[in-house]
């Protein structure tokens, strides 16, 4: 299968290929909410300390990324997606990738619990197992839940920052991991409804092959109205503040009426206009978290400055 | 008969060795870093081998 693209890509692969199998966009992504959970919590890190144990914390991630194009070559090659990845289109034999996985996952918790503190590196520890064994290996080509317990992975990051400064777990980093856990189903399924056939050729169980869909589309809407009071419940909390409040109540205002709109049509309206409103709620998903943790940042630095209120 | 050597496959190679060793010189300069970190903030370090330690003594009787 590979042969197809084994003449124009020689098999000796550059330092870019490996760099693409550590996911660096959805490291990107693990930095900023690592960075913010470290920054709002009410202990102060020195600042090499805290540099060196989001950069483990992101290579750690970037190592379960590894692992999972491993593990998942055969549907990575089906998909249109994903089919062009360095395993799949034969520049890293799947050897490399699961070498170049299980190395960066010792070097992260190693450094980690060395940096920081072993409370830390075991949750980055336990958040590559989930990631991997729990979510790639088990459950994604099981269930139709499969997205709903894999955001649990990449809701872990907030949680570790914030264990790196404090060496445990608090309200507040909980309410975080929630408002990732429960973003995600809605941001994945509106991919799903616009990216079609992907997942049912390949045979992952997506809600929009199991249950067609008109359930998706209920799903989505309903997760988007269970995570409001999630993203608006932060705001009561000590990292809370005047602009997460003004942030969480638009943008969770406009991420309901986004998810209504997609609820109230069908197919044929989304085929008529090339599933708009599908991507439309999926682009405006990634400000949305984006923004959400921006926010908290903006408020620590006001309590940092002196001006909080509460 | 010098051994002719431009081929793409050795500029990956080198691009690949190149971007390694950076790597390795940044995770030097990481570890060198923490070191002075850790040593000058110095809250958990005491000399177990060159000096007794305080609170393994025994309590000096007061009179």
């Amino acid at each position: 299968m590979s042969d197809l693209t084994a003449h124009d890509t020689p098999r000796d692969a550059g330092f870019g290929d490996f760099v693409v199998l550590l996911k660096p966009r959805v490291m990107s992504l693990v930095v900023f909410t690592a960075f913010v959970g470290l920054m709002v919590a009410p202990v102060s890190v020195h600042p090499l300390v805290a540099f060196v144990s989001i950069l483990f914390i992101a290579l750690g991630g970037g190592a379960s990324g590894a692992l999972n194009m491993w593990y998942d070559a055969d549907i990575d090659a089906v998909m249109r997606r994903t089919k062009s990845r360095p395993v799949p289109a034969g520049r890293v034999t799947p050897g490399e990738a699961l070498g170049l996985g299980l190395a960066l996952s010792g070097i992260s918790v190693m450094m980690l619990g060395l940096a920081a503190n072993w409370f830390a590196a075991a949750f980055l520890a336990f958040t590559i197992f989930f990631y991997v064994a729990i979510y790639t290996m088990w459950l994604k080509r099981l269930t139709p839940q499969n997205i709903v317990i894999g955001g649990a992975a990449g809701a872990f990051p907030p949680m570790i920052g914030w264990a790196v400064a404090t060496g445990g777990v608090g309200l507040e980093a909980v309410l975080m991991f929630a408002l990732i856990f429960m973003w995600t189903p809605p941001h994945f399924w509106a991919l799903a409804l616009f990216m079609k056939d992907d997942y049912s050729n390949a045979g992952v169980p997506m809600l929009t092959v199991t249950h067609g869909r008109r359930a998706t589309r209920n799903h989505v809407f309903v997760y988007t109205l269970l995570l409001a009071p999630v993203a608006l419940a932060l705001a009561a909390t000590p990292i809370g503040g005047p602009v997460y409040l003004a942030a969480a109540l638009v943008l969770n205002a406009r991420f309901v009426l986004g998810a209504w709109r997609i609820r109230a049509r069908d197919e044929a309206q989304a085929e008529a206009d090339n599933y708009r409103a599908e991507k439309a709620f999926f682009r405006f998903s990634l400000s949305y978290l984006f923004l959400h943790f921006g926010a908290l940042l903006a408020d620590a630095a006001l309590r940092g400055l002196g001006w909080g209120i509460w | 008969m010098a051994i002719g050597r431009e081929h793409d496959l050795h500029r990956r190679r080198f691009g690949r060795n190149l971007g390694l060793g950076l790597v390795l010189v940044g995770f030097a300069a990481i570890i060198f870093g923490l070191t002075v970190v850790k040593v000058s903030n110095g809250g958990m370090i005491e000399g177990y081998d060159h000096q007794p330690r305080a609170s393994l003594l025994p309590g000096t009787e007061e009179n």
